[in-house]
């Protein structure tokens, strides 16, 4: 039942072949048996959700479900969930119970959906490897010596290992690519603007956006279909009306024009990470497709851009966690002051100090201008350079991370290796794009990720194009060896 | 790039972060060491571009009616809080 898509658990609760009973129990016996080697999980709630499982069931039975009543999910502990522990990953709300649900829980509560439970991450999802995480490192199903990615790892893992069917993500960066990428998932950063950040806790506000990790490009449009849309309360939201993105994913590729990202074929690729990804590009030349290669001359300085304008907006972000209001609180303190500092110096782990002390320094004054304004402006010259690209081209093509998964520790102690990971991933959290994540092969055992990146809303397109791959191939349905029983 | 301690305590002041020796080790290694990187962003030809303010192009800052929509959900929240009394926040003295 575990190897079972979204989309099949689906089809077998609603034709009665199980109940979602059946399968929520499923998982949770699976996450009981298997995370504890995996550490995915920060908090399962099994109780809560075999009572929604036992109500998906009733709706069903009443005539009344929806494509996703009764399937379990996990959420990134980054979504704030009613009355359930919300961490972050961190210390500093390890005793946060959220008194409210982000749009995204609820839409897909309403939906039917049932909460398997929270997913571990890196601490503020700072952090590509899932190693900054207050509650431990989460471990690849596809080898427990290395990394799933970050920092939606354990989101990553939870889904890899098939304890959870599919999970919610965030992708500031390539929070949700990388992962799906180094655990041969299908993962999907939308367009900014598409998933509401309301309840999501904030870490770099103008690239955040919510998605999800699933086993292909029909689950995860699935989940998009009902999580998508308007909500008023994110002031970033867009007034767009949702298209039933799985409507189109046979749409055949015949005529579609694929731009290889030269940028992304230089130094520091991995040649077996390349090799698979140019063996994929021919899979989309013999579906109809024509590649031609496409040049975006500033995407080299996405890294460096990116590392003043989210650290920036962390350091105003995370300034609302002050042990007062909520979070935790130092012992004793002297005077407000005291209150403060403490808190926070105790609160937050050494990569989010890290990041808030690089946004306030590039905040300060006499370095706005150096370095916020300029990379604001270096920000503009790359979205100019995709929109002069998507003039040419429907989609830009390209791996998703420059190597497999690296081994836990390998690049804790210098963060700019670790910076360096997210290469071809943050060009589209810098210019708002959609892009996703999908298996295009192993190396050595490990999985290889193929990058597709779109124009602003083209999330259909980018499905279509993922689902019509894995048409013609297999790598999405490979399981890690000893998670197929 | 080369930061003092001074500088690197400065930044702490600023980001109201309480620093143990080790973070302030590891910071005075590791800041300087990222603005170095960043500054490539220097040899970047900028002079004609405006600073981008939205990831998409056109869209502004929506605004809502002045209006009450929340109910009043003090309690709830103020579970999360350390110490609470009397439906306040508590926090050390500020004025003697």
């Amino acid at each position: 039942m575990h190897t079972l898509t979204l989309a099949e658990l689906s089809n077998g609760i609603k034709s009665r072949r199980f109940s979602s009973v059946d399968v929520t129990r499923h998982f949770l016996d699976r996450i009981e048996r298997l995370n504890p080697a995996l550490n995915a999980f920060i908090t399962v709630t099994a109780d809560q959700a075999l009572a929604q499982a036992a109500a998906a069931d009733q709706a069903i039975a009443a005539g009344k479900g929806g494509p996703l009543t009764g399937v379990p999910i996990a959420h990134k502990d980054i979504f704030c969930t009613d009355g359930v522990l919300t961490t972050c990953a961190s210390k500093m709300l390890s005793n946060f119970v959220s008194p409210y649900d982000a749009t995204v829980v609820r839409k897909l509560k309403e939906a039917g959906v049932v909460m398997l439970g929270k997913t571990n991450m890196d601490e503020f999802a700072m952090g590509s490897s899932n190693e900054t995480s207050w509650y431990g490192p989460v471990k690849n199903p596809w080898d427990l010596t290395r990394v799933p990615g970050g920092s939606s790892g354990g989101s990553a893992a939870a889904v890899a290992a098939r304890i959870a069917p599919a999970a919610t993500g965030t992708d500031t960066g390539g929070s949700i690519r990388q992962p799906a990428a180094l655990t041969a998932l299908t993962g999907v950063k939308p367009t900014y603007g598409r998933v509401s950040r309301y309840g999501m806790i904030a870490y770099a506000s103008s690239l955040d956006q919510g998605g999800v990790l699933t086993l292909n490009a029909e689950d995860a449009a699935l989940l998009l279909t009902a999580m998508s849309g308007f909500d008023e309360r994110d002031s970033t939201s867009v007034d767009l009306p949702v298209p039933d993105y799985t409507a189109t994913l046979n749409q055949p590729l015949k005529g579609l024009k694929v731009g290889i990202l030269k940028e992304f074929f230089g130094q520091g690729l991995e040649a077996s990470t390349e090799s698979l990804v140019r063996e994929a590009l021919k899979v989309y030349e013999q579906l109809g497709a024509t590649l031609v290669e496409v040049s975006l001359p500033n995407l080299p300085l996405s890294v460096p851009t990116y590392y003043v304008v989210a650290p920036a907006e962390c350091s105003s972000n995370l300034s609302r966690f002050d042990g007062v209001r909520f979070g935790y609180s130092c012992d004793s303190p002297k005077d407000l002051l005291d209150l403060y500092t403490r808190s926070r110096g105790e609160g937050f782990g050494a990569e989010v100090k890290r990041r808030i002390m690089t946004g306030t320094y590039v905040l300060s004054a006499g370095y706005y201008d150096a370095y916020y304004i300029k990379a604001q402006k270096v920000r503009q010259l790359i979205s100019d350079d995709f929109r002069r690209a998507f003039a040419q081209v429907d989609l830009l093509a390209g791996p998703t991370a420059p190597t497999t998964a690296f081994g836990l520790g390998a690049k804790v102690d210098d963060p700019i290796t670790m910076y360096l990971n997210d290469i071809y991933t943050i060009g589209a959290n810098l210019a708002g794009l959609p892009a996703l994540s999908l298996p295009c092969g192993f190396s050595d055992g490990l999985p290889v990720g193929l990058q597709l990146i779109g124009p602003h809303f083209a999330e259909a397109k980018l499905l279509n194009a993922a689902h019509q791959y894995q048409q013609q191939t297999e790598w999405h349905k490979r399981v890690p060896a000893g998670y197929e029983s | 790039m080369s930061l003092t301690r001074h500088d690197v305590e400065n930044i702490a002041r600023l980001a109201r972060l309480a620093l143990t020796p080790a973070d302030m080790a590891s910071l005075s290694d590791s800041l300087p060491r990222i603005l170095t990187f960043v500054e490539q962003l220097g040899a970047a030809q900028t002079a004609a571009v405006e600073p981008m303010a939205h990831p998409l192009e056109g869209q502004s800052q929506r605004l809502r009616s002045d209006t009450v929509t929340e109910t009043d959900a003090h309690e709830r929240y103020q579970q999360n809080a350390a110490r609470v009394e009397a439906g306040l926040y508590l926090v050390p003295k500020v004025i003697e």
